[in-house]
């Protein structure tokens, strides 16, 4: 009897293994599911629009079918590139700072300070970018965009940086200190060099994460539908196409804004596929 | 150049970022002053907004955040703790693990805009079939649109989180319990989950951070209405995905001014979030045997 009741309590605790086992494999079957028919849609509808003109021209006019979004490739590599002359000094100064006075009360103020800009909806970013910049220069410009995704990518960049300075053994700063070399040369030429994959990393990951960013842009850098180089001037961007072509009434467009997420979507995998093989030499 | 220059450099740099930081509120704050000397305390808890008649209430927005976050995180909670504790607990090793890890990782990091682009070709219109069905208003854009699409965006994020936290359960709480004779399932639930709960709560309160401020995928799915939503068809608007949709347009200044007022409530809501999810982060990083 007492042998029979073990034996099934047994038996129900095996079967409640079972259950839970199959209970968390199915949502997380489902969850699987979704995200490989999420990126297959962007493969294949964005596979359709791609052409050469795609790559090389310009919008057409309202309606007309054809064209490319050449526009919108060049000002995503503008405002990524004013993007990055902004955000890499000052996230490497900021992390250097924060690698110096470990412990004191103000890298924790500047560590509390880049964590919760970390945090600001990127569209509040877009907002305050506007009234410090467009409003006094009077125009939306690819300056303004490129300022609003420093802002984006300064938080990541910093901690990263931060992270692999740490990285370094002290030793090879104790090293150079015993020979003499002062302090800020033995960063300079010691610290960095040895943290320069780490640096890289993050470089081309706030990249990553700013190119897909369209919120901040919509009030900054607005959007264009000619080809422009100036600074001082409104500039297209892949994030900005999509969303606007998508609301037009125009298949072809549609079709385009399908093209525009593919290539965005490529070119961020590729960025961390970059990161990911570096991380495992 | 010498050290006291070099720290001098360091100094300003830094200083420059508190600055901006400090200069993001007080910008908010300075230029929603006349939308406060208008409003006053009505902005929270009035439902119109007309900018035409310059009346603005933000109600109607707060509880859109409030409802597409709460549906969103409702959807993904379930989805996100079994696919954390599938990863966590199921498949620690092998092909199938950095399978999945990639495939997490590349949906972390697809932008919000091509998130709203595929809702928008795929998800509206099973909305708008499902409304058409069961009798509900068939605008297919609406509180569902963007709080299903929502729910997709977060799931990668909160599942790796659970994931990490359950990794950092000690092994050998685990190992002893398997000793002991426990099964799996007993393990999971009663040693890794409870022992793991702070994190994964951290990582949940993280991701509705994110989802309270995410904008591009809700702006593009919500309909843009200024409405207090009645039904999950109905069309709405929530304090992002406003600021995205009026912003440009606004033609009185008192309007801008408005915006630049959800612009800050949005900060100090996400901010708060945010704070909340790191504090319980470094409690539950502290609870592992330090």
């Amino acid at each position: 009897m007492e042998n029979n009741a073990f034996k099934s309590r047994h038996q129900t605790r095996a079967q409640k293994d079972r259950f839970f086992k199959f209970a968390v494999m199915i949502p997380a079957g489902i969850v699987v599911a979704l995200l490989v028919l999420i990126l297959a849609q962007v493969v294949i509808n964005g596979a359709r629009a791609l052409n050469v003109d795609f790559f090389f021209k310009e919008q057409k006019p309202f309606g007309e079918t054809g064209g490319g979004i050449v526009q919108a490739i060049v000002g995503t590599i503008m405002l990524l590139g004013t993007s990055i002359v902004v955000a890499l000094p000052f996230s490497l100064l900021a992390s250097l700072y924060l690698y110096e006075h470990r412990g004191s009360k103000r890298a924790k103020v500047l560590a509390t300070a880049i964590n919760t800009l970390q945090g600001i909806p990127s569209i509040v970013i877009g907002v305050v970018i506007y009234s410090w910049i467009v409003v006094p220069l009077r125009s939306f410009s690819s300056l303004a965009g490129g300022v609003a995704l420093a802002i984006v990518m300064l938080p990541l960049m910093t901690s990263m940086i931060h992270a692999s300075l740490e990285m370094v053994p002290s030793s090879y700063l104790e090293a150079a200190l015993a020979l003499g070399v002062p302090r800020w040369r033995a960063i300079i030429d010691i610290i960095l060099p040895a943290s320069a994959s780490g640096i890289l990393e993050a470089t081309s990951l706030g990249v990553a994460r700013a190119a897909g960013e369209t919120a901040p842009l919509i009030f900054t850098a607005f959007g264009n539908p000619f080809l422009s180089l100036s600074l001082k001037g409104p500039v297209s961007a892949l994030p900005l196409v999509i969303y606007e072509y998508i609301k037009s009434p125009y298949d072809d467009w549609h079709q385009k804004a399908w093209g525009a997420a593919l290539l965005l979507v490529l070119f961020v995998l590729i960025l961390n596929v970059l990161i990911g093989s570096r991380k495992k030499h | 150049m010498n050290d006291r220059r070099f720290n001098a450099l360091l100094g300003l740099a830094a200083l420059l970022i508190v600055f901006v930081f400090a200069g993001f509120v007080l910008t908010l704050v300075v230029q929603s002053l006349p939308a406060v000397k208008q409003e006053g305390a009505a902005f929270l808890y009035s439902s119109e907004w007309n900018p035409v008649t310059a009346r603005f209430g933000a109600l109607p927005f707060i509880i859109g955040t409030l409802l597409t976050s709460s549906i969103a995180l409702v959807i993904a909670i379930p989805l996100s703790l079994s696919a954390g504790i599938v990863m966590g607990e199921y498949v620690r090793s092998g092909w199938l693990r950095s399978l999945l890890n990639t495939l997490i990782n590349v949906l972390a990091s697809i932008p919000s805009v091509v998130f709203g682009l595929w809702g928008i070709e795929v998800v509206i219109p099973l909305v708008r079939n499902l409304a058409v069905l069961i009798g509900a208003p068939p605008y297919g854009a609406g509180i569902l649109s963007a709080s299903l699409v929502l729910a997709i965006m977060i799931i990668p994020y909160m599942s790796s989180m659970t994931r990490e936290a359950l990794m950092n359960v000690p092994a050998g709480l685990r190992e002893g319990a398997f000793a002991l004779g426990l099964t799996k399932q007993e393990v999971v639930t009663g040693i890794a989950l409870p022992f793991a709960r702070q994190s994964i709560f951290a990582g949940i309160l993280l991701s509705l951070g994110r989802a309270l401020g995410e904008t591009m995928a809700v702006t593009m799915l919500i309909g843009n209405a200024t409405r207090i939503p009645d039904s999950l068809f109905s069309l709405g608007n929530t304090l992002a995905s406003v600021i995205a949709s009026q912003f440009n347009e606004a033609a009185s200044d008192v309007h801008r001014s408005a915006m630049m007022r959800l612009a800050l409530m949005l900060l100090l809501i996400t901010m708060i979030a945010g704070w909340f999810g790191r504090t319980l982060m470094r409690k539950g990083a502290s609870a592992y045997g330090k």
